[in-house]
């Protein structure tokens, strides 16, 4: 109490600070909020430079024509909204981006969660097992998918290996479908070690109580883990769900160096045709068009799973 | 509260230093406009030590006798992303004073990108603008004027691994040498070593435009002389394409799709390749080096260039020009000559250009440089360079099938990149 009468500004309680005028400018409700607003100023400080700025550079963008070797604008409007219509290239483009997305958050979560209940177990090696699994995530992407070129030669090394039992291997980067096979699986195998370490951190915080009651009430394996462990670690898998499918739709380096976004556009993902159309092409204006194209597709996406989380994430508020 | 004060100190100290650092900045950036502080800079693609050391000496010569110029600084670009970083740096208000281009110069010069240089070279005594090759200067100009100084010209040559041939017992005589016999050579050797027959250097099913060293001889273009319309369709194209084909497909005389082998490391009988690229010859395998071979329509020359100009986007375009006309006289184009194949008819002898080449005789240089330069035709080259290399290739790609139906294939390389030509 002696607090309150000799310093006049410390007034911890609002009902007091109201009542007693404060002599200083800085009441303690002030120096709240701008230690608040002081702790979120880094973090706004990047999603405002980084995310903000850019996203609206990206709207005013695409509403111009900008010729990029004399730095002059011409504002066209809806001209490059309406261009999306008539790009012959963008229904495939639009079809690679979902093949390739689909098949990448289908394989990297089935395949995570697959190796993390292997490897939730005491074994010998359980370790370097999952050391394994995950070490080629921190492996330079471009290193990654440069030592997968050459694998997939047609006279590289996957086919060397399936000569050797018998098996006369296809050119795997020069048709579509095993291209983009190709991709996919490079792309699964570097990041899969991300999934697995979220799931096994998931179901190892699954109580084994749950499991002794259900042995003990004679439910099955498959019971076990359809019933008790998956419901347990949904949140998890909603948060997978949600980075993989990001992170798929952003998947740039592996179409870059691996094929090119060929044969045809068969592997030519939206992300790499931004990039095309933005800096290979030097039409800033329609790149950004298809840039907030990409995003609005991923802000709907992640909106959709997570409206989704109620029907299919247990014990979710 | 006192804290708080502190922050809010700090905060205000901040802020008025950031506002004193932009201010001196300012103050710099007048004072960099002066004549006195010249700070001029020149992207290039080369990273190879020696050639950067005689850029940089050149520019220290430079400014010993203009002060005014405080630095010159040659940045070197990887040469896979050189086209893309440099446009940005251009769209980023960061454009270089001088630089080099290829396939972009079509691009600079039809959006007035670059500053005009015929005059300053004309006007420059004792650079003697006459002594320029005119299939040199071609491609860097419009309406009769110069863009860019063609520092770089380098004929497409065939290089031969007569070990190879030997093992094989095949023989050629490169006088008389045409694409039929190098088919029939190259399938002969891969067929009895194991060994490619012949690779087009750098095209890897995906380069298309090196292919003009091909189809030339065949007669054939990839668009019309004004570059309006797409003649991959025509039947010198269909006739070169099927040529290409049947060697992927059926001799094997070409390494086909996904295929990797390299004449340098003695993979394959013969290649394609720039002359500049005598350098990657190890003495691992005697090599014979010839202009390109005949086609149907007799022999041909093609030629890949690169250029230096000075863009428009300077902040010292008058001192970027006067540094050009320095840097291509005739003594420092003398110089850049053990590198690069100068424009220059004083300079192009077998005898001259073999004074810095470790790897070539005065004899081969004045064959397969010299000698082809004059009749040379470039490298495909248009404006919107990438969209039509790309949308080409897409279209390509269907070629490179065995069961292709290459009529219908060129017709659909042409529905791809006609709107483009004709933009």
């Amino acid at each position: 109490m002696a607090t309150l009468t000799t310093t006049p500004d410390s007034d911890r309680a609002p009902v007091e600070a109201r009542s007693v005028p404060d002599p200083s400018f800085w009441t303690t409700r002030r120096r709240d909020v701008l230690t608040g607003y002081l702790f979120v100023a880094p973090q706004l400080a990047g999603v405002l430079v980084f995310v903000l700025i850019p996203v609206g550079l990206a709207i005013w963008y695409s509403l111009n024509k900008w010729n990029v070797f004399t730095g002059k604008q011409v504002f066209v409007g809806a001209d490059h909204y309406a261009a999306l219509a008539s790009d012959p290239q963008l229904p495939s483009v639009l079809l690679a981006t979902v093949v390739f997305s689909g098949g990448v958050v289908v394989l990297n979560i089935t395949l995570g969660l697959l190796i993390a209940v292997l490897l939730n177990r005491q074994f010998r090696g359980a370790t370097f097992f999952r050391t394994l699994f995950f070490s080629p995530v921190v492996v330079s992407v471009v290193a990654w998918t440069l030592v997968w070129g050459f694998l997939l030669q047609d006279n590289g090394g996957i086919n060397g290996l399936l000569h050797a039992i018998g098996v006369d291997g296809p050119n795997w980067l020069q048709h579509g479908d095993t291209a983009m096979l190709s991709v996919i699986v490079s792309q699964v195998v570097r990041s899969v070690g991300v999934n697995m370490v979220l799931f096994l951190a998931a179901l190892q915080g699954v109580p084994s109580e749950l499991y002794e009651a259900a042995r003990i009430d004679g439910a099955g394996s498959r019971s076990i883990f359809a019933r008790i462990t998956l419901p347990l670690i949904s949140p998890t898998v909603l948060l997978t769900a949600i980075i993989t499918v990001v992170g798929a739709l952003q998947s740039f380096a592996q179409i870059a160096v691996l094929t090119g976004g060929g044969p045809e556009l068969s592997t030519t993902v939206l992300v790499y045709y931004v990039f095309q159309q933005a800096f290979e092409f030097n039409d800033i204006g329609y790149g950004s068009t298809l840039a907030l194209m990409l995003l609005s597709f991923v802000m709907v996406l992640t909106l959709l799973q997570w409206q989704l989380r109620r029907k299919w994430v247990f014990h979710e508020q | 509260m006192i804290t708080a004060r502190k922050v809010l100190g700090a905060l205000a100290l901040t802020t008025a230093a950031a506002l004193t650092a932009a201010c001196g900045a300012s103050d710099t950036g007048a004072e960099g406009a002066k004549a006195t502080d010249v700070k001029l800079r020149m992207t290039v693609w080369t990273s190879n030590e020696d050639q950067l050391k005689l850029f940089n000496a050149i520019g220290d010569a430079y400014r010993a006798d203009h002060p005014e110029v405080s630095s010159i600084t040659f940045e070197s670009l990887p040469f896979a992303d050189y086209n893309t970083t440099l446009t940005t740096q251009i769209a980023g208000g960061n454009a270089p004073d001088l630089a080099w281009m290829g396939d972009l110069s079509k691009d600079l010069i039809a959006s007035d990108a670059l500053v005009g240089l015929t005059d300053k070279l004309k006007a420059t005594e004792g650079w003697q603008y006459d002594d320029l090759v005119d299939s040199a200067t071609k491609e860097f100009s419009r309406d009769g004027k110069l863009y860019a100084y063609p520092f770089s010209n380098s004929p497409f040559a065939l290089y031969v691994n007569t070990d190879l041939l030997a093992k094989a017992g095949q023989k050629i005589d490169p006088k008389t040498l045409t694409w039929d016999q190098v088919a029939a050579a190259g399938a002969a050797v891969h067929s009895k070593t194991g060994k490619a027959g012949f690779v087009i250097r750098d095209f890897d099913y995906k380069s298309w435009n090196t292919l003009a060293t091909v189809w030339t001889g065949f007669g054939g273009s990839a668009w019309s002389a004004d570059g309006k319309t797409c003649t991959f369709d025509s039947p010198e194209m269909q006739r070169a394409f099927t040529f290409l084909h049947d060697a992927a497909f059926k001799t094997s005389a070409m390494p086909g799709p996904g295929t990797k082998a390299d004449f340098f490391a003695g993979d394959a009988a013969f290649t394609i390749a720039q002359v500049s690229r005598a350098s990657l010859l190890t003495g691992s395998f005697k090599f014979g080096l010839y202009p390109l071979p005949a086609g149907p329509s007799g022999k041909h020359a093609v030629l890949g260039q690169a250029g230096v100009g000075v863009l428009a986007a300077s902040k010292h375009p008058d001192q970027a020009t006067d540094f050009v006309a320095y840097l291509t006289n005739p003594a420092n184009a003398a110089k850049l000559a053990q590198f690069f194949p100068p424009p220059r008819k004083s300079l192009l002898t077998g005898a001259k250009l073999a004074e810095n080449n470790k790897k070539l005789s005065a004899a081969q240089l004045q064959e397969v440089v010299v000698d082809q330069l004059p009749n040379a035709v470039t490298l495909p080259n248009h404006t919107s360079p990438a969209e039509i290399a790309q949308k080409g290739k897409t279209a390509l790609d269907a070629l490179w099938k065995s069961d292709a139906d290459i009529p219908a294939v060129l017709k659909s390389v042409c529905t791809a990149i006609q709107p483009i030509l004709a933009k």
